[in-house]
């Protein structure tokens, strides 16, 4: 990756080029990708589903509408806005390498959905999705917590607390799930799939399609606490309120995720660094990129997870971890060799 | 006598040692100067078998270093690095007991012991060696190490910055003492050094290196002049003979 | 000299708050060996009889086999652990957190994977079970002795590679195992998802064998260990071919992690518990006392644990969730308090 392009200097090359010609060709040539993904999720499937039968087959047409079309939005939904989250959480600690699924976040909504399964076990799934995304704050909040209380902060220890922190609430779940033998409903959210989803049972995810463009209006304020506390508040930033702001997006996004599709690991943490190495770290810039490029990486997973085992289809988030786990172990050992 | 042939070590695309040939004679303190990146650290590691060469070879009165069995080398040549962090929590005592490893196996004998005694005492650290290492300060938990190599009881003793993180006092200890080693002890210590004028009063040679190779050795009173000073370190540095020692001066 | 009374004053402030206050030689590490023993046998007799009706026999046997897997649980999760800790010279990195337990899954996986359930069970339990181990020492040493011998770089970047590893080990099991036939998924469930109290009875003498011979062979180079644990350098100072030790107990480690995992399932921050502990407690630094330690608090900590949540709180067969908490909890407290200095 960044041996093929000159990127070990993001922020020199950014400002000699901006958003010229070749900026919107590479801008379009990505769309025109990740809409021909799009068309290809839509025709995947166990039932034969062709672009010719829906013209003349209405029940072709009722299922698309009913199970396709819902699919592949939500696809670009969740991955853009798991995509975003881990961008904000990236500049939130100025660490490369955390996102919601190596801080505790997304193992906290795991943790919220299965107390209220076990408190009210028929609640509707907002109520659900509103317990995720205040654990998800919390668990948030308390890595966060945790951080400023380590001197260190070196770039590896910030995940490394992060990792662990999430095993400890992790087996704080699976204890509960045990007890009351919801093992195997744990289970289900513990690793997204998409299989489920049709109109009535994804318009959630419009919201955290919402997050991710507040994400895009408060870019800039992003940027800046990304450079750190310090420079932030010299700068004039009120730098609690975009943290909280921050903390508040990616615990919805989290949060809501979890609750509908389930965990979607890595995301947030291969998308940005991707377009971190191509676009630098201005947020504004690279928000519509990690969008872009998050709702593909998604949509190309689930593309695999449908075909690989056909008529089964394997969980998202299985295809997700593997590639995920290796692009962030190329990443952890490129570093080495740069460093 | 130890001998290095023509050694070379490179990382990558640097050369840190391009084609070393040096003798070191027995007996006497031998000291290694040179400006930073000048590879004296790499060499004495060679030396002391703790990283391998990419050429050329060394031998310690004869033995070669890559084929030496272990435990007889290291009843031999002892190496002491810089930085020695311990995970375990080790007393003094227990630290310089493992100086007798190569003796014994860790069992050790009556003689042993008395060794280890020994070496306490002649560091001055008999009152502390019930202590733990991390309870001492920078300048004790050096002379617990250098005791450690010395209770090793071998002929040559390579020192690797031993005044590293040493006030002025502590650092004129470390120097009588290493001094004292090789003049009651009859041992072959060899230091690496920043400071060149504890090389130039407590040492009977001094290898000057630069880039990679050994640009001068020789007495004190040979390498100890304006002229190889500012040819090794670039910086000019009048010298002047201050107490019997030629000494260095260069901070303004 | 003046010099040697300048101790370090926080150091001496926390020395006397931590360890100073049992007095680290007060109680010699032999009469702490004798308590723990004492306190783990007391343990195994309670669970052994307590509330003991109907059927005498199946439930002491029962109860028998529960208490001899962890015995070489114990064993296998302390022991590997501590060498791990010697040979890489630090208390942090432990082979489980390091990925070998999830190496384990995988090379089960792959070995259905490849041969199916029936292929597998064809061939002896034992024999299945050497050739799984064997794999699992290659790919160990492949993976790992980089890691052992300090190629990666600093420590904290050395422990986030191995649990990335891990993390990579888990998913492509589960990516294997969702592609298998739903029959023989289920066959490797159950394979997989032992519990300490529904271990493979058959294995389990085998195993015994196995860990008494590696405890053999351990305990005899016990003064050699000590040398290991002053770090690479030291150790080769002192005339050990360290490389040779290193990629020796590199095999034990891996030949333990395999037993406990395939006895009992993974169990990230066992040994983690039983070393970190086992360090307080023995108060001494060689291993003919550590060793022994780390394996009676890993006893304690399951027997008694067991005991607790089955006979007094009613939680049968969570204890390896509940030692995952506590474990994990202690793992973080390390890691922020040695980053907080």
């Amino acid at each position: 990756m960044a041996a093929t392009t000159p990127a070990t200097a993001p922020g020199t090359r950014q400002q000699n080029r901006g958003p010229g010609a070749r900026g919107y060709l590479a801008a379009a040539a990505a769309g025109a990708a990740v809409l021909a993904l799009s068309v290809v999720s839509l025709f995947v499937g166990a039932s034969d589903i062709t672009p010719a039968r829906l013209v003349g087959d209405p029940d072709a047409r009722e299922l698309f509408l009913l199970s396709r079309v819902p699919r592949t939005l939500a696809l670009l939904l969740a991955g853009a806005a798991m995509s975003v989250a881990g961008l904000i959480m990236q500049m939130l600690t100025q660490n490369r390498f955390v996102e919601p699924s190596t801080a505790g976040t997304v193992q906290s909504a795991s943790l919220g959905i299965l107390l209220v399964t076990i408190l009210f076990p028929g609640a509707p799934l907002p109520v659900k999705m509103t317990a995720a995304c205040v654990a998800a704050l919390l668990g948030t909040l308390l890595f966060l917590g945790v951080l400023r209380r380590v001197a260190l902060k070196s770039s590896l220890i910030v995940p490394l607390v992060g990792i662990m922190l999430g095993a400890v609430i992790s087996a704080v779940t699976t204890f509960f799930a045990l007890r009351y033998g919801l093992l195997q409903t744990l289970g289900t959210w513990e690793s997204g799939d998409f299989s489920g989803i049709m109109r009535g049972r994804y318009e959630q995810l419009w919201l955290v399609g919402i997050m991710a463009l507040t994400a895009y209006l408060v870019a800039d304020r992003l940027t800046v606490a990304g450079l750190g506390r310090d420079i932030a508040v010299s700068i004039g930033l009120n730098y609690r309120a975009v943290v909280a702001l921050g903390v508040g997006i990616v615990a919805m996004v989290s949060g809501v995720v979890v609750s509908v599709v389930g965990t979607l690991p890595f995301l947030g943490l291969i998308v940005p660094n991707l377009v971190s190495m191509v676009v630098g770290d201005h947020v504004r810039k690279g928000v519509p990129w990690v969008c872009l490029l998050g709702g593909g990486i998604l949509v190309l997973c689930d593309i695999v997870s449908r075909v690989i085992r056909q008529p089964f289809e394997i969980p998202v988030g299985t295809v997700l971890g593997v590639v995920g786990a290796a692009v962030f172990l190329v990443m952890l050992l490129r570093r080495r060799n740069v460093g | 006598m130890i001998e290095l042939t023509e050694l070379t070590k490179t990382y990558g695309s640097s050369t840190v040692l391009d084609g070393v040939s040096l003798r070191i004679e027995r007996g006497g303190v031998t000291s290694i100067i040179g400006p930073n990146g000048a590879g004296k650290s790499t060499m004495l590691t060679i030396i002391g078998r703790l990283l391998a060469s990419d050429g050329g070879r060394v031998t310690v009165d004869g033995m070669d270093v890559d084929r030496a069995p272990g435990r007889e080398f290291a009843k031999r040549l002892s190496i002491l690095r810089q930085e020695n962090q311990f995970t375990t929590r080790l007393t003094v005592r227990d630290l310089v007991r493992f100086g007798r490893y190569p003796h014994s196996q860790g069992r050790l004998t009556a003689e042993d012991h008395a060794q280890v005694e020994a070496a306490l005492g002649f560091l001055d650290l008999v009152p502390l060696a019930g202590r733990f290492l991390d309870e001492l300060s920078g300048g004790q938990r050096q002379r617990a190490y250098v005791a450690m190599v010395l209770c090793q009881d071998t002929d040559y003793v390579l020192l690797d910055e031993p005044l590293n993180n040493l006030d002025m006092k502590h650092a004129v200890s470390m120097m009588r003492q290493i001094r004292r080693a090789a003049d009651s002890l009859g041992k072959t210590v060899v230091v690496v050094i920043h400071d060149i004028n504890f090389a130039s009063a407590y040492s009977d040679r001094i290898i000057a290196m630069r880039e990679g190779r050994v640009a001068y050795s020789g007495t004190p009173a040979e390498i100890m002049t304006s002229e190889v000073l500012l040819d090794v370190f670039d910086l000019e540095v009048r010298v002047e003979e201050v107490g019997g020692a030629r000494i260095g001066v260069y901070y303004r | 000299m003046s010099a040697e009374q300048d101790v370090r004053p926080e150091q001496g402030e926390e020395q006397a708050r931590g360890p100073r206050r049992l007095g680290p030689r007060t109680v010699p590490a032999w009469a702490r060996i004798a308590a723990l023993a004492a306190l783990a046998v007391l343990c195994a007799a309670l669970y052994l009889t307590y509330g003991v009706s109907g059927n005498v026999a199946y439930v002491v046997e029962r109860r028998t086999t529960v208490v001899l897997t962890m015995l070489v649980v114990a064993f296998a999760g302390a022991v590997s652990t501590v060498l791990f800790h010697t040979v890489t010279d630090n208390r942090i990195l432990t082979p489980s957190i390091m990925g070998m337990e999830a190496l384990f899954v995988l090379v089960q996986t792959c070995l259905v994977f490849v041969f199916g359930i029936a292929g597998l069970s064809a061939l002896p339990p034992v024999a299945a079970f050497l050739s799984q181990t064997a794999l699992m020492v290659v790919f160990a040493l492949l993976l790992f002795q980089r890691m052992f011998t300090g190629g990666i770089g600093s420590l904290h970047l050395t422990l986030l590679v191995g649990i990335v590893f891990g993390v990579l080990f888990n998913s492509l099991s589960r990516l294997m195992q969702r592609l298998l036939d739903p029959n023989e998924y289920d066959a490797l469930q159950g394979r997989l998802f032992a519990r300490l109290t529904r271990a493979d009875a058959d294995l389990l003498p085998w195993v015994a064998v196995a860990v008494v011979l590696v405890g053999i062979y351990v305990w005899r180079r016990h003064r050699l260990l000590d040398v290991v644990s002053l770090g690479r350098e030291t150790a080769v100072n002192l005339g050990v071919d360290h490389r040779r030790v290193a990629v020796r107990m590199l095999m034990i480690v891996a030949l333990l992690v395999s037993v406990s995992t395939a006895l009992v399932g993974p169990m990230t921050f066992f040994g983690f518990m039983a070393a970190t502990l086992a360090y307080q407690v023995a108060g001494r630094h060689e291993h003919r006392y550590v060793l022994p330690t780390a394996f009676l608090v890993g006893l304690c900590t399951l027997v008694g644990g067991q005991f607790v949540l089955e006979h007094v709180l009613g939680h049968a067969g969570t204890l390896s969730v509940v030692i995952e908490f506590t474990g994990g909890a202690l793992f973080l407290y390390f890691l922020l308090r040695k980053a907080a200095r």
